[in-house]
């Protein structure tokens, strides 16, 4: 502990410098796996924001004083957004930045764009632009905090360094929609006609509270209940979706069914939090209501069915992207868990299919609806306020997000769940696909099924801190130290330092 | 007249070599310190999650009367001192046997540098690092559980992050682990600066190994044990990351209604989400008026202890 005057005082030279490089490595090291968890989607939803505080839209930006590196170009007239309709990047600056927390974005770029040339690890050029990825991970909030510092400077930042794009994610969607931050779609001269075949919730997520559209998403992220077939066999008899379905179709069913499991030493979720998102997501109320925090119904009887289930040894406490919950996708696990509840990234993502001694290498998992449909996740494309590429910035939108060749490409190589519902309801149609990690089930239409019914009027602003807060501070209920109402209060005294507006 | 004007001129180097140390002092610590405490006095943070500016809005005390209307500031407090006096005493136990055993000649230990470096290694990985090491082994299905069933100990997993002795205690060993080879370094080299000669006296006056420690080593060490009590109490008082890493940023489990290993610093960071200025401030305050109050009060008790003398 004695840090400060130890170090000064006392130890040799030597010491000193070795424990510097020591620490150096160490924390390069440690940086590294950080990214690497970083990886992982992170639980809450993207939302995207951009900024610059000033008036600036397109054309304030993409100005002549060609920093650096550049080659040529750059120099004639602002080429505004109408460019983007032919995809001409003429007017644009040289480099492309992007802000994100994670890979999934990159690949889909690197991927699917046409025209992408990876350059290394976190940069690639599309034409005479290079693209920069700036890649922050989301644990502490150290993403946003990032953005929020980066895009503070926008104004005032070289257009090279200026942010183009960023990515946000559902539950702090609202903190960048609602600002200058972030660009109207519509003055990148993206047209609602482009936009029509997207479904509406993606486009609810981001519309600002003046109803401007501030953001565009190549996914959706209907949720089902992704079960181990094995397990369902050996348990319910048939590892058939429809099957299955009839032992999990409601709550009381589900732990119903969790206790059979349980008898031959299965967890039906690996841990509470898993089923989180079927009730935050389904909420008659937003946490917030004028400045005040409110429990939602569903929020309670999440809390009283986990509270069940973990006192029954039926799941577990961790949280979630966790080591321990990361052990049910694998075969011979101390955490053999039944079912986890998830959208198509959760599939594509976090299964672990490369992975020899996961279950999803062998197509052990399959889909079903689950007691209830929800949604979970999802990251969104904004465009910077002030950026020098718009013209970019709208062709990778239009790309990715409306451009039904390359949705399905992302639909047949990743197995996401894409943005536009011709494409999918098509899809899911098509006896031909199938998800390898699923067993080859086309579990799509499911998907397709939830897609329509998602509604998010009850999202805020707070939903990821009231999320996180809500999660740790039950664990303490579910655990047993404390009653609800000291948990509920812990809750509460979180919450309003983590924003400190909000009452209860 | 000549002498003084040499004097006069080292005098003038003497302050020049001070500059970088002032300047540095000044700007990464006065003027910090300085805006904190104005800082206090304003309700200044940023809404909306982190985007909206609040304020800066003189409110007075305001900021202090919250801080320790909720009593989270108390509670914090307990614990930091609970966890770090629950680290220091194995520490310094340790380190003293440790450090008497490197500095006795009679004993002729071999391999001592070896030792002496394998005890300093943990202070070497970074402290996240190591409660990230520690979070993974005593999880409920890590692998000190594992191990644990296997051997047939125990027959369902300990939720050693869920019991407040369990956090606590962690906590308090990963402290230990990481500093009581930077303990026995200081006291070895304080126990070495020790004259032998007044060793070779005692033994020829006939006084056992135990004698000689508690009359003749730890007395003179008594400079040296305060040095190293004031500064791991300082370092203690700013615990963080290893709690705020093993437990998640969560503070520990939750009885009656009390985080039970937040630390100061870490209910600080929970100001930072919404860059709360006001709020941050004014608990900063409060945690350099609790260390310098308490760095006074060792000092104190040495100074006195020492005109006694």
């Amino acid at each position: 502990m004695q840090k400060k005057a130890t170090h000064r005082l006392k130890e040799g030279f030597f010491v000193k410098k070795f424990k510097k490089a020591i620490a150096l490595s160490l924390s390069l090291a440690m940086g590294l796996s950080l990214a690497a968890c970083g990886d992982k989607k992170e639980e809450t939803t993207t939302a995207a924001t951009t900024a610059a505080a000033t008036e600036a839209t397109t054309e304030a930006a993409q100005d002549t004083e060609a920093p650096a590196e550049t080659e040529a170009q750059d120099t004639e007239a602002p080429a505004e957004t109408e460019a983007a309709a032919g995809a001409d990047f003429s007017g644009d600056g040289k480099v492309l930045n992007i802000y994100c927390w994670n890979e999934e974005f990159k690949s889909r770029l690197t991927d699917h764009y046409p025209g992408y040339e990876k350059v290394d690890d976190t940069t690639g050029k599309i034409g005479d632009i290079t693209v920069k990825f700036n890649i922050t991970p989301s644990e502490n909030n150290a993403y946003q905090n990032n953005l929020d510092a980066t895009l503070a400077e926008q104004a005032d930042a070289a257009d090279d360094d200026k942010i183009d794009l960023f990515l946000v994610e559902a539950d702090y969607a609202l903190k960048y929609v609602n600002t200058d931050y972030t660009m109207n779609v519509a003055d990148l001269g993206i047209t609602d006609a482009e936009l029509a075949d997207q479904y509406q919730y993606t486009k609810d997520v981001v519309t600002s509270s003046d109803g401007a559209l501030k953001g565009v998403s190549w996914q959706g992220c209907p949720g089902v209940l992704i079960y181990n077939r094995a397990m369902a066999t050996e348990v319910f008899g048939s590892d058939d979706p429809a099957e299955v379905q009839k032992n999990f179709s409601d709550w009381g069913k589900f732990k119903e069914s969790a206790k059979a499991l349980k008898e031959k030493g299965y967890y039906v979720n690996a841990t509470v939090n898993d089923a989180y998102r079927v009730f935050s997501n389904n909420v008659s109320s937003p946490w917030v209501v004028d400045g005040k925090i409110v429990i939602d119904q569903a929020m309670k009887d999440w809390v009283d069915l986990s509270k069940e289930l973990v006192d029954a040894g039926e799941t577990t406490t961790e949280g979630l992207w966790s080591d321990t919950w990361n052990k049910g996708f694998m075969k011979d696990s101390d955490l053999p868990t039944f079912s986890y509840f998830g959208p198509a990234w959760l599939i594509d993502f976090c299964m672990a299919a490369d992975d020899a001694g996961s279950i999803a290498h062998d197509g052990g998992w399959a889909a079903t609806e689950g007691p209830q449909g929800f949604y979970w996740g999802g990251t969104w494309i904004c465009a910077a306020t002030g950026t020098d590429n718009p013209a970019l910035v709208a062709d990778i939108m239009r790309q990715l997000t409306c451009n039904p060749d390359v949705m399905k490409e992302i639909v047949v190589a990743d197995n996401d769940f894409v943005n536009n519902k011709p494409t999918m309801e098509a899809m899911a149609q098509d006896t031909s696909y199938g998800d390898a990690i699923l067993g080859g089930q086309n579990a799509l239409a499911m998907f397709c099924a939830g897609a329509d019914k998602i509604d998010l009027s009850n999202i805020s602003v707070y939903d990821q801190g009231c999320n996180e807060k809500f999660q740790q501070a039950m664990k303490n209920y579910f655990e047993g130290t404390s009653t609800y109402d000291e948990a509920l209060e812990a809750f509460y005294t979180d919450v309003q330092t983590t924003y400190p507006e909000l009452t209860h | 007249m000549r002498g003084s004007k040499n004097i006069s001129r080292y005098n003038r180097w003497g302050y020049i070599f001070l500059i970088p140390f002032i300047v540095i002092f000044i700007v990464f610590q006065l003027i910090p310190l300085g805006t904190t405490i104005y800082n206090s006095f304003f309700e200044h943070y940023f809404a909306n999650g982190g985007i909206t500016e609040i304020g800066p809005k003189f409110v007075g005390l305001q900021n202090f009367g919250t801080l320790f209307s909720d009593g989270r500031v108390l509670t914090c407090f307990k614990n930091t001192m609970i966890m770090w006096i629950l680290g220091f005493i194995p520490q310094i136990i340790v380190s003293l046997l440790l450090a008497a055993w490197f500095s006795d000649p009679s004993l002729r230990l071999k391999g001592q540098p070896f030792f002496k470096t394998v005890i300093y290694l943990p202070n070497l990985i970074m402290a996240s690092a190591f409660a990230m090491l520690f979070f993974t082994l005593f999880s409920d299905f890590g692998p000190i559980n594992s191990m644990l069933t296997k051997i047939g100990l125990i027959s369902s997993p300990i939720k050693f992050t869920s019991t407040v002795m369990g956090t606590r205690g962690l906590v308090a060993f990963m402290n230990f682990l990481m500093w009581f080879g930077n303990t026995t370094i200081l006291l070895l080299a304080g126990m070495l600066g020790i004259d032998t000669s007044l060793y070779e006296a005692a033994e020829v006056d006939g006084a056992t190994s135990s004698q000689v420690f508690f009359r003749i080593t730890l007395p003179i060490l008594r400079p040296i044990l305060i040095y190293v009590l004031i500064t791991s109490l300082i370092g203690g008082l700013q615990m963080f990351d290893v709690p705020q890493i093993l437990t998640s940023g969560a503070g520990g489990p939750i009885v009656d209604g009390k985080k039970t290993s937040q630390t100061l610093i870490m209910l600080l960071n929970d100001h930072l989400f919404s860059k709360n200025y006001g709020m941050a401030g004014a608990l900063s305050v409060v945690l350099f008026i609790i260390t310098s109050l308490l760095s006074f009060l060792v000092f104190k008790m040495t100074k006195s202890n020492d005109e006694y003398k």
